[in-house]
């Protein structure tokens, strides 16, 4: 049986808002979809393990992120490499700040990111929380897998994320803050690595998402997915409820 | 103390009650025309002001203490917490006092993490008793180390003496900022019973945190079906409780630990155990309720930790379950905190409910957690879970807002009476 590995990046410091979710999304899913899993967790200090098919990486607190920044730029350049390689990657919140430049704090000290995203952060007035929907444009070329989606989730962060000229977002605000609660845009997305504020978990919600990545991963590894039908109806009637929820 | 504060106050008092509400009002007013009215009447309290807080529990303990102490021969004024605290407070002074008096020893006050430090900076407590810190509706207050911050806060602003939890690290580690006039004392649980007590971080497997070494004041050192087993000033005492789960059990251990510091250790402790042995859970916390003479235990459940310990310890694999999810403000708008439960260890859910019905069903599926019904309207949900088999005994677990529905849906029906 084909297998994809799955790395968690520093799930202890860094999986405050259910990030756990995201990978059981992913391992259950692959499952459904025909494929064995193996999960790699990738912890400060130890062999970074380039053999991973996903990577994924949740947010933390400020005293979490401290713990895993010389580690995450230890091993930026791994991580650089598999980004230009194509291996999907989804970054929540801290990790997806981490994944930029640099996090510019209120002292206005900078704290170095990894620069995958050609983007900053710098620590906003007040936090952005709350329901989220957002339009994404994920161009799937799989035809099971929409193209244009709406991602539905909830976001709770005080950094305001901007984007330069040449980095293309993830998705349109619908309704929500997003990056920065000015310019309309949310998260980023860079080769197959997604960045995102959306925590909630993500993917449990928005199956499409979970599918392109172990679509992207399949794709990699064995030159070809071949999709299971999976029900989806509790997921879909979720969506629907959240959308109709106040802010 | 201002005479004509009171009669204001109480003149408020009684109007507002002749139209039927607003109990915070006469609070508004008296705040506006005497700020230090509060204080005064606090601050002349023998045995002063005595604080819990903490993310779990704190309706039950703060229950238990009161008890405890009127055990004792105390008379306790207490409170819960509501979202206007200190006018809620005032307001049930004025509704408490004898004339002009106030004829109280000590008050009790349950304080939200959300209020606890502007309280604490207009009235300094000469007690706290600290409980835990754990990931609770992060979309009010921010992040976990926030939290462990306010309630540093508090016990920073604490004159006589603090009462902590040794098992929570973050808890423990408040020991530490104290300047040393106030007396520190530990409450906690014997190694054995570590099982019982996952925190957040060992959700997902992972090691757990070291804890503190020093040697509890009250130690919850063993129970079973039918006893519980506290070390009180390091001799052993047993006895039987009405109350149920691991976590509300172990909040006693903190119960006594603050009744002790209260009094001196001039206490009574058989009697002390014989009131926590008659007392009975709070409002919708753990209530069993009899319909028919069939049992329906509601089991509050408001963040991940607390989840996570009812199921450890109040499930049972003989009842139906049925999981009720509302995300009202005072549930929490954001659902992420249902995939940091594991709820792989559910034989099967009857009816998945409340708004939220679909997140809850969705989350069950990630887990291979069989249920039978999902259905988001709570009144049509209860119908079919209390007609799914008529036999066997029912668990809720819900959120707040889910539990007062649930609440008065089952006030309504014929022969409830209450068995705990």
């Amino acid at each position: 049986m084909k297998t994809l590995k799955i790395m968690c990046l520093y799930p202890n410091e860094m999986n405050i808002y259910g990030d756990h979710g995201n990978l059981l999304a992913l391992q259950k899913r692959a499952e459904w979809h025909g494929f064995d899993t193996e999960y790699i967790q990738h912890e400060p200090n130890k062999k970074f393990d380039t053999s991973a098919d996903i990577i994924i990486g949740g947010g933390g607190q400020d005293s979490g992120q401290d713990k895993i920044q010389a580690d995450l730029l230890k091993n930026g350049a791994a991580l650089h490499k598999l980004a230009a390689a194509g291996t999907p990657m989804l970054m929540i919140c801290g990790l997806y700040q981490l994944f930029g430049h640099y996090f510019e704090t209120h002292a206005g000290h900078h704290i170095d990111g990894i620069g995958i995203f050609d983007a900053w952060t710098k620590a906003g007035p007040t936090r952005l929380i709350g329901n989220i929907i957002i339009e994404a444009v994920i161009a799937s070329e799989s035809e099971a897998i929409p193209n244009k989606i709406e991602i539905i989730g909830y976001e709770n962060h005080s950094g305001l994320t901007y984007l330069n000229k040449a980095q293309k977002a993830f998705g349109k605000v619908v309704k929500g803050a997003g990056n920065n609660g000015s310019d309309g845009t949310e998260g980023a997305r860079t080769n197959n690595v997604f960045g995102s504020y959306l925590h909630g978990p993500i993917l449990p919600k928005n199956p499409a998402l979970a599918d392109e990545l172990i679509r992207l991963a399949a794709i990699k590894k064995f030159g070809s997915f071949e999709p299971k039908e999976i029900d989806d109806t509790l997921a879909t009637k979720a969506r629907d409820i959240a959308t109709t929820r106040p802010r | 103390m201002k005479k004509t504060t009171i009669i204001l106050g109480k003149l408020v008092r009684a109007a507002s009650r002749l139209r039927g509400g607003g109990s915070a009002l006469p609070g508004l007013v008296v705040e506006k025309v005497d700020p230090s009215f509060l204080s005064e009447v606090l601050s002349r309290l023998p045995f002063g002001v005595a604080v819990v807080s903490g993310t779990n529990g704190k309706t039950t303990t703060t229950k238990m203490v009161t008890e405890l102490l009127e055990s004792q021969g105390l008379r306790v004024f207490t409170n819960r917490t509501g979202s206007n605290f200190t006018r809620g407070v005032i307001s049930a002074i004025l509704g408490e006092m004898r004339g002009f008096k106030f004829n109280f020893d000590i008050a009790v006050l349950e304080l939200d993490e959300a209020h606890a430090v502007r309280f604490v900076k207009q009235i300094k407590p000469k007690y706290a008793l600290l409980l835990n810190v754990f990931r609770d509706q992060l979309d009010r207050f921010g992040e976990i180390d926030k939290t462990a911050k306010l309630l540093t806060e508090v016990a920073k602003n604490t004159t006589s003496a603090v009462i902590l939890n040794k098992e929570d690290p973050l808890i423990a580690a408040i020991a530490c900022s104290l300047p040393r006039a106030v007396k520190v004392k530990f409450f906690g649980y014997s190694q054995k019973l570590s099982k019982y007590f996952p925190n957040d971080d060992e959700l997902l497997g992972k090691a757990k945190l070291k804890k503190s070494v020093v040697k509890p004041e009250v130690e919850l050192t063993d129970f079973n079906d039918q006893k519980v087993f506290y070390s009180i000033e390091h001799k052993s005492y047993s006895t039987s409780m009405k109350i149920t789960g691991a976590h509300n059990l172990f909040n006693a251990a903190g119960a006594l630990a603050l009744t002790q510091a209260i009094l001196s250790k001039k206490t009574d402790i058989e009697k002390l155990l014989k009131t926590l042995s008659q007392m009975q859970a709070a409002f919708g916390r753990g209530e069993v309720l009899l319909i028919d003479g069939k049992k329906i235990e509601l089991i509050l459940v408001k963040n991940p930790s607390g989840f996570r310990l009812s199921l450890l310890s109040q499930y049972s694999r003989d009842a139906d379950t049925m999981i009720a999810i509302n995300d009202q403000y005072a549930d929490g708008r954001d659902m992420s905190w249902l995939w940091d439960v594991d709820f792989s260890k559910l034989k099967s859910v009857e009816v998945v409910t409340g708004i939220r019905a679909y997140d809850m069903a969705l989350r069950l599926k990630y887990d291979d957690v069989e249920f039978t019904d999902v259905e988001t309207d709570v009144n049509k949900a209860l119908g079919k879970f209390l007609s799914h088999d008529p036999n066997k005994p029912k668990q809720i677990f819900c959120t707040y807002t889910a539990m007062l529905q649930i609440r008065k849906l089952l006030s309504k029906l014929d022969k409830v009476e209450r068995a705990l």
